[in-house]
């Protein structure tokens, strides 16, 4: 069958055999977007989190007919080198990636929250990023989700406890 | 480190080749590297917490820089990254003896057949601290030789040039590194040059940021899981649930007509699938119809019974004194048991590969920690000679010692040689939990006789775990004969209260029937938990406060006064009480390994009946510190990762299976867990660098333990520490 979306902005239609295939392995395979990981395929850690019309949304267990019409966003559409995201501007100046593998899932559930929740409290990042990271970056990952918020509100990052 | 043993680090090179042309200069170390006896001195190393050296072959020309026409450097790495910062911290330390800009050198994985391998892999935080001396010495030999050129065309002397930033420059000419480079067919190795020194350097010592921190916050394709080649099929392996099972036959009459499925492959170890695409193979695979052999269905129980003290082989690691008479003869004497469970490595990128094996030769892209290994394992397999298969390490999604063992490269190749044709496959999660190479679970006894004082006038601590260097690939079979004992399983479990008159440590080696192998630290955290926790309850029955305590019975050697110095930082920064106060108290423990001391003091409180670690103080000496960021990056990471080894994970055995197959059940630290607050304290009370990446798991443990027990009178002695 054939299914048309919007990825990274661009329009796009592929035709696949298999409706309920994961989400994540279109983007992966088939659009050649390996940003997206793959970590349990099970809904379990998040790695392989990705917007659907601004939603975060774990690719791994999310049947790809689903997108039919609708706005996707994985993390090469988040920002580039050259016009970082809030939240990859933040990520950078907080030197959070260790082994990086995690980092683009944590990366769109931040940017997803933070369109809910401009400045979240410790418990709303408790409560809300659930993702797994092995090397354990959550450190980093919380200031750095708090500078991300005052980026994206243009305050001044002097508040920001670090 | 002694001269004796500088000395014997360095390379001697008495010959170079270089691979010349359009602008690319390859240094090619060859020379003697002298050992009496690699593995022995590998071993003894270990054994004794000192340096690992650079194991690399050194007889064999091979590849390191490579300066391209931009005027910029490729360093082709040895060690992989795996998250640990090690391709930065050696960006540091080429840049700063080639006299390049940091932003100038770009730091590689060395492919197999660049012949750059380092025999030792990478692990046991030894990356920056073996390559420390020679990536030196190779770098500043490549500056001498690019300048050695530089003169000849500018028709200057050497003495004349000065360098900065690659571009060479007398008497107003000026001429980058490309440019002297280019065209140069033969070149002429130098001594090994007398090295910077160190207080020059611009960016050793410093907190450079990753140099791969783009690529990591932009989501480049550069992970195993990411790496593919033109007309790549996909492959699927099929993997029984239950321990100990062996492959018997399969029935692939259904699998074989599935949709997209090219070809069913079996082996007479394991079957296999290639497909079109990943969810062909995957749903061909859930076709195949597989007998296993199993002798045993095992359960939890089985396993604890096998890990205890007294059963198995015990080997003697450490003996001072006559501890075992003085507490043979002691009816008063003090004893705890302490017990730790099944770990999972649970890296968040699975193990795979995409292999592509033609008539006579075979790439392999693969997350590994041991490219020489698994080079040589599948030539072995597939036949074709080692120096035509080319292994290409990619950036590893998490290492922790769980890439160490990589038949995923084996599968791969073999499913691509059935089809001829590129392959990619890995393991789904479930595999990777039941197919992993676990922390072994552990039990401890100790024992101790204090005297009037209350100090230590003996103690003991014996041991039990399944393997974890035994078995290991690293480790050649003659180990156990050379060491005795599983120096992975001890490591971390020696007494480091060097002033006690009498102290004894033993390990009791059991074999699991699954494999047991490297997890970040191997023994350190299970064993400083039950020692450590063990110092704890002796302080309290001598009436003492725990941190002076520990201080009072270490010795002043070296390693002694350097372990006191982080016992004091850790304990003066984090205002160390051993009374709890407003509902939190605070826990102490200290290790030493790879020669690194760290002390730490969290503080906890019970919150919904649960353990709340809100501050850790953590204070290292690892030595001299190439980059402070990243090192305290690695005690960040290592903190959170013990604790949630110490305080959440649990694999069990159920009907033969081991279990869980997924997180979430496999309880983690999460972003809630994490806390709030570490403050680390770095000391540099020596020369050299030493370990990093998995000495700051040592104490995490054991002090939350003893801040527990210190705010509700309970002891925990068995990890994952749970409140009740
Ligand atoms: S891969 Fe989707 S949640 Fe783990
Ligand atoms: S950075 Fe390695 S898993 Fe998060």
């Amino acid at each position: 069958m054939k299914i048309s979306f919007h990825i990274n902005n661009q329009p796009q239609t592929i035709t696949i055999e298999d409706q309920n295939t994961p989400l994540l392995w279109v983007v992966r395979d088939l659009l050649d977007l390996k940003g997206t990981k793959f970590g349990c395929g099970k809904a379990a850690c998040g790695a392989c989190t990705l917007h659907v019309e601004g939603q975060a949304v774990r690719s791994c267990s999310f049947p790809v007919h689903l997108v039919e019409g609708k706005k996707v966003t994985t993390i090469e559409g988040l920002g580039t080198p050259e016009d970082p995201h809030p939240v990859q501007q933040a990520w950078i100046e907080e030197i959070v990636p260790q082994c990086g593998y995690c980092q683009p899932g944590f990366m769109m559930a931040t940017a997803a929250l933070l369109e809910e929740i401009p400045n979240p409290t410790d418990d709303d990042i408790d409560n809300n990023i659930i993702n797994v990271c092995r090397c354990a970056t959550y450190y980093r990952m919380r200031k750095a989700i708090h500078r991300a918020a005052s980026i994206k509100n243009d305050s001044t990052t002097n508040s920001v406890n670090s | 480190m002694s001269d004796e043993k500088r000395a014997k680090k360095k390379l001697s090179r008495r010959k170079f080749l270089v691979r010349g042309g359009l602008g690319t200069l390859g240094v090619l170390a060859v020379g003697t590297y002298l050992f009496r006896n690699p593995i022995r001195r590998s071993l003894a190393d270990f054994a004794n917490t000192v340096e690992t050296p650079y194991l690399g072959d050194t007889k064999t020309p091979s590849i390191w820089f490579e300066v391209l026409n931009d005027n910029s450097v490729i360093l082709y790495s040895p060690k992989v990254e795996m998250g640990q910062g090690t391709f930065t911290g050696l960006a540091q330390i080429a840049a700063d003896e080639l006299e390049i800009d940091i932003d100038q050198i770009k730091v590689v994985n060395s492919p197999s057949i660049s012949g750059n391998m380092d025999d030792f892999g990478t692990g046991g935080s030894t990356s920056i601290s073996s390559l420390w001396q020679p990536l030196r010495e190779l770098a500043a030999t490549t500056r001498e030789m690019i300048k050695n050129e530089a003169a000849k065309k500018l028709g200057v002397e050497v003495a004349t040039l000065s360098v900065a930033n690659g571009i060479i420059s007398s008497d107003g000419k000026t001429m980058s590194y490309a440019e002297v480079v280019d065209g140069v067919k033969e070149w002429k190795v130098p001594k090994t040059p007398a090295l910077r020194e160190i207080k020059s350097y611009k960016f050793v010592g410093k907190p450079i940021p990753r140099v791969d921190l783009k690529a990591k916050v932009f989501g480049e394709h550069i992970f195993g899981m990411d790496a593919s080649m033109p007309d790549m099929l996909f492959g699927a392996v099929v993997r029984p649930s239950e321990i100990g099972a062996i492959f018997e036959d399969a029935d692939i009459a259904e699998a074989e007509k599935m949709p997209g499925v090219i070809k069913v492959v079996k082996e007479k170890d394991f079957v296999g699938v290639v497909a079109n695409s990943r969810m062909e193979a995957e749903n061909a695979k859930h076709a195949i119809k597989t007998t296993w052999k199993t002798d045993k269905v095992w359960q939890t129980k089985d396993i604890e019974d096998m890990i205890k003290v007294g059963q198995g082989t015990p080997i003697t690691i450490q003996k001072e004194g006559n501890a075992k008479s003085i507490l043979e003869d002691d009816q008063d004497k003090i004893t705890a048991e302490y017990h730790s469970p099944l770990g999972a490595h649970a890296q968040l990128e699975p193990n795979g590969a995409v292999a592509y094996v033609e008539e006579d030769k075979a790439t392999v892209m693969i997350s590994t920690q041991v490219v020489k290994i698994t080079r040589d394992e599948i030539a072995k397999r597939i036949g074709v000679s080692k120096d035509k298969v080319n292994v290409i390490p990619t950036f590893l999604g998490g290492g922790f010692g769980r890439r160490l063992h990589t038949p995923n490269g084996i599968q791969a190749a073999v499913l691509s040689k059935a089809v001829g044709k590129p392959v990619k496959c890995f393991l789904d999660r479930k595999e990777e939990f039941q197919h992993d190479t676990f922390r072994p679970p552990t039990h401890h006894v100790l024992k101790a006789k204090l005297r009037e004082n209350g100090m230590i006038e003996a103690i003991e601590h014996n041991v039990s775990s399944g393997d974890v260097a035994f078995g290991s690939p690293l480790l050649p079979g003659i180990a156990p004969a050379l060491m005795g004992a599983d120096l992975g399983a001890w490591r971390g479990g020696m007494i480091n209260y060097s002033a006690i008159p009498n102290y004894r440590a033993v390990s009791w080696r059991v074999k699991l029937p699954f494999a047991t192998s490297w997890w970040r630290s191997l023994g350190l955290l299970a064993n400083t938990f039950a020692i450590e926790s063990f110092m704890d309850e002796l302080a309290e029955k001598a009436g003492k406060d725990p941190v002076q305590y520990r201080l009072d019975q270490i010795g002043d050697d070296e390693r002694g006064f350097r372990l006191k110095e982080v016992i004091k930082a850790a304990a003066e920064k984090a205002g160390y009480k051993d009374k709890a106060e407003n509902g939190r108290a605070m826990g102490f423990a200290c290790s030493v390994d790879v020669n690194t001391p760290c002390a730490q003091v969290v503080e906890v409180s019970i919150e919904n009946e649960k353990i709340k670690v809100h501050k850790v103080t953590c204070a290292m000496d690892p030595g001299l510190v190439v980059n402070p960021d990243q090192v305290r990056a690695q005690c960040e990471g290592a903190i959170i990762m013990g604790m949630s080894a110490s305080m959440y994970e649990r694999m069990y055995v159920e009907d033969g299976q081991l279990r869980p197959i997924i997180y979430g059940p496999y309880r983690m630290a999460l972003m809630r867990h994490a806390p709030k607050e570490i403050d680390v304290v770095l000391l540099q009370n020596s020369e050299t660098p030493g370990g990093v990446g998995e000495p700051p798991l040592g104490p995490i443990g054991a002090a939350v333990a003893n801040a527990v027990y210190r705010l509700t009178g309970q002891r925990l002695r068995s990890m994952p520490l749970e409140a009740s």
